[in-house]
């Protein structure tokens, strides 16, 4: 992929001296960009490498989407101390960028009378983590509050402060305001090697190579998901192992939008937190997830014995859904250590910090680990002075859709590309999509994950060829090399008389 | 095609406001210029009018509009001319937001803007979108290579790329088989067609033109269970259903291939009508109509696609010119025909368009089959008319004229369509006169 940087860094190799960075962040998942966000703050040259064609195209946008209540971890364990704190960060977070966040709260339900402990162990257990507002509920109560549910519930606990967020646009907007406040984010950048301390210059920078160069970092943080244990590994200091956890997740029709108007969970077993029903930002029911161990980190696919079980469980929770209603389905990888908690902090090697095994509730905890990071990072000696200029906020991409008709009769005139039509079902504009380009996406994926365009009733159908076409012209490439999502995800091929076109003659 | 009756401004108020100018939304313009409508405005959100006709390359359009076989872009542009001798106003790459009951339409348009225009009456024309990977569940990899039919056909006839070099064809829709065909002559491997039912979905010519004369095989009652790779398409499980639909997995089968494209049916692309607040029919998916095309919305008429899948142009175009027929009509305040009889699918008719039929004109009835009758079919319209047909299939409409002679004497205010295999005892011949296409 071409990026506008790319000739610079290139010719920065060649100085005989290397540019030596303050940090490097390997990971562009939800902990890796919002770290980025937070030292961005900072007078530090910060550099991110994500192996992905984005960011936050691993479980970072395929998980469940919710920002927890406070109530679920124990307090104890690492997970447990930034569950509640990282909520509260995901509030300013939403402020200053102006993501789709919305507290709809949850309601943890119990079905048997055996249930009862489980609730009021986990009110008991919120209460002392400081989580406000919650409030247990009768029958009666649960029955007004969410009159869809089983008959079955006898009793509730409501947790007003959990909130469901649309975790693909959250990432991409940290990152994008990461970006903008100097951090270098260099994507389907794989770190394939960590070079050995070099011995009698114990302050000689980390070397970290990716297939076309070196990096050489002050301080390097590992938020590498699921192959944490391996860039660990790359830099001498395997001290842990990350599995694979995946979770399925089936997302269902639009009619039932007001199903459930709270994130509704059922009491938690050993392992997981159960089957959720959550109605997501968009609107949509979501059921899920699994809690599955893989051996295959990258193992995403959906299976009828996936869906059978989330059904089966979500059912239970509230009888009027049925996998009829499914318009899409997923599935992400948790990276769990063998720990079961996070770990986070320095390592036997100075300046190397981990920020691995970020399974559930990373999504929520992400705030709090950034900040946790922070004081790592300072603790090791990594020197923080705030920067004048630091820019917060950044200008929310236009969503053409949500604007009146005055404002968008005003966008077209100033605009007429406000007013050219690519994507008729979620009515997003060749502007927005242009826009989205030019704040990084590379793929199709990503124009969906930034726009909503193929997001809706024809899937992309329609507007596919016209989205190929823009990230072809603007990123001056043939539409044979526009991918998917990067990699080996091509859409179309050349005929084999395409040799003959003087278009490809060319060269574009 | 060039466009030489766009528009350089809108006017404020059209008597009528016709929504795509594909087969059924050139047919309506033509048809309410016809009936005295003084000006007329056809809106599409491509850059050329046509609609779907002209990714269509192949032939087998026009044999009842024209009496001659053509391809759908010839078929288009025959029609557009008589759009632009009919001195209709054309505004492309424009796409209708919103319509209001008032019959107020917002429209979009890098040429005029964010504005909106009152029509006297509204031809909704929008026609079908295709059922995707969603509706059908597939478990499995989210690689890249799998598609709609019409997008690969897209890709390949308008675009000249190829979607992939081996393909698999899930569905026998007429779309699908098409592409079985366009795929091969391109050099591009086609593996074979799966099929759920136990019935091809296509018409039976588009069965022998398509697949047999190229020796690609049709999988019946077979379904595709597993997607398999991570970024482009690798593989595919398929395996037998049993009469349930419930696959077979014991005797399922992997098919390497890097493409999937999906024929699996059209829907009715009627999201203008819901959201106006149209009465629809569940059973189409789209606005429930009136013997002249108009919905349950005084001055909102809708024809084609949008209305019920069709399996030919030629009947959208004819459908459609009635729904723009009377919306000119309207527009010089003649009245509305009265609408006394309801009709209602009866056994073995998946549905019935339209939703009710006046005594006082002769109008076109179109109904589908649900299970395929092969042999001596049955059609009934309640009591008042009966005809026997040689066959009948899902894949092809069959429709009926009804006159006010057929209903001169009844009395009720609803009749059952049925279409049932033929006994020679029960069914004794009507003398009524109609005629099935």
């Amino acid at each position: 992929m071409l990026d506008p940087e790319s000739t610079a860094v290139e010719g920065l190799i060649t100085m005989s001296v290397p540019v030596v960075h303050d940090v490097i962040i390997i990971g562009g998942g939800v902990v890796g960009v919002t770290l980025a966000r937070t030292l961005s703050r900072f007078e530090l040259d910060v550099v991110l490498l994500e192996r992905d064609a984005e960011v936050g195209f691993g479980v970072s946008k395929a998980n469940s989407g919710i920002i927890h209540s406070g109530i679920h971890a124990d307090p104890d364990t690492v997970k447990g101390r930034l569950e509640w704190p990282g909520n509260v960060g995901w509030l300013r977070l939403r402020d200053d960028l102006g993501f789709g966040l919305a507290q709809v709260g949850e309601l943890l339900v119990a079905l048997a009378e055996d249930e009862l402990a489980t609730v009021e162990a986990l009110h008991a257990q919120g209460r002392r983590k400081g989580v406000p507002g919650l409030e247990p509920y009768r029958q009666d109560q649960v029955r007004r509050a969410q009159p869809n549910l089983t008959r079955e519930v006898i009793a509730g606990l409501w947790a007003p402060t959990a909130g469901v967020v649309n975790p693909y646009e959250a990432v991409l907007l940290i990152a994008d305001n990461a970006a903008r406040n100097g951090v270098q984010v260099v994507t389907s950048e794989p770190v394939v090697g960590i070079d050995p301390p070099v011995v009698d210059e114990p302050d000689a920078p980390i070397r970290v190579r990716t297939p076309g160069r070196t990096w050489h970092g002050r301080y390097v943080v590992n938020a590498a998901g699921l192959y944490a244990d391996e860039i660990a590994a790359m830099a001498g200091v395997a001290s842990f192992t990350i599995h694979g956890r995946k979770g399925e997740e089936y997302l269902l029709d639009k009619r039932l939008a007001g199903l459930v108007t709270s994130i509704i969970f059922p009491c938690p077993t050993e392992t997981s937190k159960g089957t959720l029903v959550t109605p997501t930002y968009d609107g949509t029911i979501m059921v899920g997830p699994t809690a599955e161990a893989t051996d295959d980190k990258d193992d995403t696919t959906t299976t009828p014995e996936g869906a059978a079980q989330v059904f089966a469980a979500a059912r239970r929770l509230v009888p009027g859904i049925s996998p009829r209603d499914v318009i899409a389905e997923f599935a992400g990888v948790r990276a769990v250590a063998h720990t079961e908690d996070f770990i986070i902090g320095p390592t036997d090697r100075p300046g190397f910090v981990n920020a691995a095994g970020i399974q559930s509730p990373g999504l929520t905890a992400a705030p709090a680990i950034a900040e946790l990071l922070l004081d790592v990072l300072s603790d090791e000696g990594l020197a923080l002075h705030e920067k004048d200029a630091w820019q917060p906020r950044s200008e929310h991409p236009v969503r053409f859709a949500q604007l009146s008709t005055e404002e968008q009769a005003e966008l077209a005139v100033r605009e007429p590309r406000y007013a050219q039509l690519v994507c008729r079902c979620e009515l997003v504009t060749e502007a927005e999509i242009l826009d989205a380009i030019d704040r990084g996406a590379r793929t199709l994926d990503g124009l969906k994950f930034r726009t909503r365009i193929g997001m809706g009733r024809c899937q992309g159908g329609f507007c596919t060829w016209h989205c190929m076409q823009l990230l072809a012209e603007r990123q001056q490439v043939d539409l044979p090399a526009v991918t998917k999502r990067g990699a080996g995800s091509w859409l179309v091929c050349e005929r084999d008389d395409a040799g003959a076109r003087p278009t490809a003659a060319l060269g574009g | 095609m060039t466009i030489s009756a766009e528009p350089r401004h809108l006017d404020a108020r059209y008597d009528v406001l016709v929504v795509g100018a594909g087969p059924a939304g050139m047919a309506a313009a033509i048809g309410a210029r016809e009936m005295g409508a003084d000006s007329v405005l056809l809106v599409d959100r491509e850059r050329d009018p046509g609609g779907i006709l002209l990714q269509c390359i192949h032939s087998g359009f026009g044999l009842h509009a024209f009496k001659e076989e053509i391809t759908g872009p010839e078929y288009a542009e025959r029609f557009f001319e008589q759009v632009l001798d009919h001195e209709v106003d054309v505004l492309t790459d424009a796409f209708v937001m919103d319509v209001t009951a008032e019959r107020r339409v917002k429209l979009m348009s890098p040429s005029v803007g964010v504005t909106t225009v009152d029509a006297g009456a509204v031809v909704l024309a929008m026609g079908a979108r295709e059922r995707t990977r969603g509706a059908i569940h597939i478990p499995g990899d989210r690689p890249s290579g799998v598609m709609t039919a019409g997008l690969a056909q897209k890709m390949v006839n308008l675009e000249g790329y190829l979607p992939g070099r081996r393909a698999v064809i899930l569905g026998s829709g007429d779309i699908g088989l098409i592409m079985a065909r366009r795929l091969t002559l391109e050099g591009v491997e086609v593996v074979g067609v799966f099929e759920l039912l136990a019935h091809p979905s296509g018409l039976g010519r588009n069965i022998v033109q398509c697949l047999e004369d190229f020796d690609i095989p049709l999988h019946l009652s077979t379904t595709v269970v597993g997607i398999h790779g991570r970024d482009r398409l690798e593989r595919l499980t398929v395996a037998p259903v049993d009469d349930q639909r419930q696959p077979l997995m014991d005797r399922a089968w992997d098919v390497d291939c890097d493409t999937l494209l999906l024929s699996i049916g059209l829907i009715p692309d009627a999201e203008l009508a819901r959201d106006l607040g149209a009465r629809m029919d569940p059973l189409t998916g789209g606005p429930m109509v009136s013997s002249t095309m108009e919905t349950s919305l005084p001055g909102v008429f809708a024809a084609g696609n949008v209305v019920h899948v069709n399996d030919l142009a030629d009947w959208v175009s004819q459908e459609a010119r009635v729904a723009g027929e009377a919306a000119g009509a309207l527009s010089t305040g003649r009245m509305r025909p009265l609408e006394d009889i309801r009709l209602l699918p009866g056994d073995n008719v998946g549905y019935v368009v339209p939703h009710t039929i006046s005594s006082d004109h002769t109008q076109t009835v179109s109904f589908r089959v649900r299970k395929p009758i092969y042999g001596d079919t049955q059609l009934r319209l309640g009591e008042v008319h009966r005809r026997k047909l040689k066959a009948a299939v899902p894949a092809e409409m069959i429709t009926i004229k009804v006159g006010p002679h057929l209903l001169e004497g009844f009395t009720g205010d609803a009749l059952r369509v049925d279409a049932v295999p033929f006994d020679a005892e029960a069914d004794a011949p009507s003398d009524a006169v109609g005629g099935e296409r």
